[in-house]
């Protein structure tokens, strides 16, 4: 029989070795999946994992894939992780991710055509503005009414959607269009353009960003009395209330700032990558990121390195997608399983498994 | 030859970079009363747990009347006949007595029939209690009963009991000794492990006393003192706490007319609570747990507010101040809940030491945690406060309970309060931390500090008081000095007899 014994301190091997063993196990049990489906499970594997980077085929194409994808991973995963730390659960990053979109693209539409330095600045203003007061509608009403953030926040995407549906088709339709659905092409407006920095690499400002809210968190968590806050709240609530942090001050800081983040990555895809505003604008990065803040384990370099993780499970299903003929959905139940794994594993930083063999019994009497 | 009920050959445990046992040996007799003796951390949980079935010893072996006996679990350890008392409850507040029963034993009886064997032993043992009752209505004197009989109805052999008068009222320890010294003349033996040495002088016929894992001495406690048993304990001369009393200052916190409604469902509601106390000054507040302990200190802390007027420091309203305004102002506390309350579990002393420490040590600058000063502030406290731990990067929940008391009371001590409010000081503590916890407060006093001892233990309370005052349901009787104070008249007062002139006379 199986017992657990819980550790005087969480162990420090197991906080690292679990995310590589999550992973491990997720190519089994995913390798499994594909096989069920009839597919040959290291042929899908290699797909999604190897040949991305390295297949000489398919490499030129995916490389840059992998920054514009795990730029906004990253840069949403950081903000969720700092509210995660302190046990306020923001599960509703997509919906903030849109409205900080339709904000940026708000901006970039109302000063069209005019040519000004200030428009990507107002931009991203304007992103982070959006996702923030986006995110302030649960912050508030958990504060005022004591509702649950992670209901609130997760039904305001549906509504995000609906909006981002009623704008791609209305309000902010291209005039321009021939009636079809979508805004002006926001990418190819100089002004309001999210260029590739460097060529063929897919590093554009939001992958800048990214790496900027990397070193904040970092800064923040380790070194600045919030962050000592934000992680005391997360382990501890009465000593943090003993210390003198007001929850309600602090489920507004975090819901704002994962709020502001998850905009700000709305912006930069919208302006970049994407190139406007269209019904299926979202690409379902806010929820993704959940899985990326977790399984770097809500530390901002852990997040870093999931980030080009998930990243790599979205370009590479995407290929066995099309070389195999893997179902979309089948990819997200791999990243799923990767989540799923990573939470069951957990168990072991905080408790030692004991083999308590049956025989014992006996030497009693 | 007759065997004795348990003896214990050679016993030790090792953890990774610990011995907590190492060759115990000592025998239980039938029918004996037995005292376990020792500091925190000097083995006692460790070696009960070995005997209950929860942990396996690495080396040595147990004999059950010379049966060998090495229990895989508790289950097999009741099943053998041996019952524990544990020191925190595992009770659920919100069923009945019957059902908390139930829920701890192997094969219980349908509830009907479990609540008749409830009364009938309840009434053998002289401890009543009414099965169909609430546990969140307790005290913690019946919800210790519960979990006496929930052992007693297993009929064992030897009952292991942690630290069992802690949470008692002198009134509630006399009953249950009662129950101890009719289940000895029964023929049943009782481990019994406490830090309050009176009370083994009283009850036990046999001490073994730990220190580091070993043992390092056996005795007779009728035959000795309860200062040598103190010192076998300690292994060094105890002592005793001391100061010169002087006319106290000016008051430094006045509490007026201070009303709070109960902020869970078993919480107590604070009634008009008035107290003042002036530099230099000790005030004793007395009562059993859950009349409003923990809603005071949060009150005077900043956990909760009050209106600004209720609570001055210095003549300064402070009533509407949180927790970091009051710290700043020197108005300290200390909570009864060490890990969760006073500190972070999973924390290092550390981050544990910034936690109350941040702004008036100016730990943090501009918002920046100067981590090196932090840990300088930390290892000060844990070397002036004697906290044993391999190092100031350790998590608190890693410290035994005295251990992590010391580094709480010296955090906020080292902080120079000019006001300091401690709840259960030296609660799990023993005697030689305690003593020297005491001594700190007395010293702080001295130099000139209100201080606020809230305890349920009114011998340390009348040790270092100056004044005395009573909790119960959330009503503060007015303080009296404590010099001239009797038993009875803090029975009275415990009991929530109001007025100080029928008192008095």
């Amino acid at each position: 029989m199986l017992r657990l014994e819980k550790r005087p301190s969480p162990s420090q091997a197991w906080n690292y070795a679990t995310p590589v063993l999550a992973v491990a196990l997720t190519m089994v049990a995913g390798g499994l999946l594909f096989l069920a489906l009839g597919k040959n499970p290291f042929e899908a594997i290699r797909l999604i994992f190897w040949d991305p980077l390295f297949s000489e085929q398919f490499g030129a194409y995916s490389r840059p894939q992998l920054l514009i994808k795990a730029g906004p991973l990253i840069l949403i995963a950081v903000g969720l992780s700092i509210g995660f730390r302190a046990g306020i659960w923001n599960i509703g990053a997509e919906g903030q991710y849109i409205i900080g979109a339709m904000c940026a693209a708000a901006v970039a539409l109302a000063f069209y055509p005019t040519e000004s330095f200030l428009v990507f600045p107002l931009m991203i203003a304007a992103g982070a503005f959006g996702g923030w007061a986006w995110a302030m509608i649960p912050a508030i009403l958990k504060t005022r009414f004591n509702t649950n953030e992670i209901l609130v926040s997760l039904l305001l995407v549906y509504v995000a959607e609906k909006l981002l549906a009623a704008a791609a088709t209305g309000f902010m339709r291209n005039p321009q269009g021939a009636g079809f659905p979508g805004s002006r092409n926001i990418n190819a407006y100089g002004s309001a353009s999210n260029m590739e920095l460097i060529a063929n690499t897919g590093l554009h400002w939001g992958g800048v960003a990214a790496f900027i809210a990397v070193i904040f968190a970092y800064v923040l968590l380790q070194r600045h009395i919030l962050g000592f806050h934000v992680r005391l709240a997360g382990q501890a609530p009465r000593a943090a209330k003993f210390a003198g942090v007001a929850p309600a001050r602090l489920v507004v800081m975090c819901l704002g700032l994962s709020g502001a983040f998850a905009g700000m990555a709305g912006m930069f895809e919208v302006s970049g990558p994407a190139r406007l505003i269209s019904i299926d604008f979202n690409a379902g990065y806010g929820f993704t990121a959940i899985i990326v803040a977790f399984l770097g384990r809500l530390h901002p370099v852990g997040i870093l390195l999931a980030g080009f993780l998930l990243a790599l499970t979205y370009i590479g299903g995407e290929l066995a997608q099309f070389m195999l003929g893997i179902p979309g959905a089948a990819i997200q139940v791999f990243q799923g399983m990767l989540l799923f794994f990573l939470l069951a594993l957990d168990i072991l930083s905080n408790y030692r498994v004991r083999l308590a063999l049956p025989a014992q019994k006996g030497e009693a009497r | 030859m007759s065997h004795p009920l348990l003896s214990i050959q050679g016993l030790t445990k090792r953890y990774p970079g610990v011995v907590a046992n190492s060759e115990v040996t000592f025998d239980i007799g039938e029918g004996e009363v037995h005292a376990l003796l020792g500091e925190n951390g000097a083995g006692k949980s460790t070696l009960v747990k070995a005997i209950y079935g929860l942990i396996r010893p690495n080396e040595g072996r147990m004999l059950w009347r010379g049966q060998p006996y090495a229990p895989g679990a508790p289950a097999q350890a009741r099943a053998t006949g041996v019952a524990m008392v544990f020191q925190h409850f595992s009770l659920f507040d919100a069923m009945d007595v019957a059902e908390n029963v139930a829920l701890g034993m192997d094969n219980p009886p349908p509830i009907r029939e479990l609540a008749a064997r409830i009364i009938e032993v309840s009434n053998t043992y002289g401890l009543p209690l009414d099965p169909g009752r609430m546990v969140g209505d307790l005290s913690a004197g019946e919800r210790q009963r519960v979990e006496i009989i929930r052992c007693l109805l297993q009929n064992p052999q030897l009952l292991i009991m942690d630290e069992p008068t802690s949470v008692l009222t002198p009134q509630e320890v006399e009953i249950l000794f009662r129950t101890l010294r009719q289940l000895r003349s029964e023929g049943k033996s009782i481990l019994y492990i406490s830090h309050k040495l009176e009370e083994i002088r009283a009850l036990c016929e046999n001490a073994t006393v730990l220190r580091h894992g070993k043992v390092v001495g056996r005795a007779d406690p009728r035959q000795e003192s309860a200062r040598s048993l103190a010192e076998m304990m300690v292994g060094q001369t105890l002592h005793v706490p001391s100061r010169r009393r002087e006319a106290p200052g000016r008051p430094l916190l006045q509490v007026e007319n201070l009303s709070l409604a109960p902020q869970t469902a078993f919480g107590t509601a604070l009634k008009g609570v008035t107290l003042t106390v002036r530099a230099g000054e000790i005030l004793g507040i007395g009562g059993v747990a859950g009349n409003g302990q923990d809603e005071l200190l949060s009150a005077l802390s900043g956990e909760l507010r009050a209106a600004p007027s209720a609570i001055r420091m210095d003549g300064t309203p402070v009533g509407g101040y949180g927790p970091t305004a009051r710290r700043a102002m020197g108005l300290l506390c200390a909570p009864e809940e060490r890990l969760g309350h006073a500190a972070a579990p999973d924390m290092s002393l550390i981050e544990n030491a910034l936690l109350t420490g941040a702004w008036r040590e100016k730990l943090v600058r501009n918002g920046f945690v100067n981590w090196t000063k932090a840990r300088d502030f930390a290892e000060k406290v844990i070397l002036r406060f004697d906290v044993r731990t391999p190092g100031s990067h350790v998590a608190a929940r890693a410290l035994s309970g005295g251990n992590l008391q010391k580094f709480v009371i010296g955090r906020e001590i080292l902080q120079r309060p000019s006001v300091l409010v401690v709840n259960q000081p030296t609660w799990g503590v023993d005697a030689s931390a305690a003593a020297a916890i005491r001594q700190a407060l007395l010293d702080l006093a001295q130099a000139g500090a209100a201080l606020v001892v809230i305890s349920q233990d009114l011998d340390e309370l009348l040790e270092v008081a100056d004044n005395f005052a009573a909790l119960n349901g959330g009503r503060l009787s007015a303080p009296r000095p404590v010099p001239g104070l009797t038993m009875d008249q803090i029975g009275l007062m415990l009991g929530g007899a109001e007025g100080d002139s029928d008192v008095a006379a």
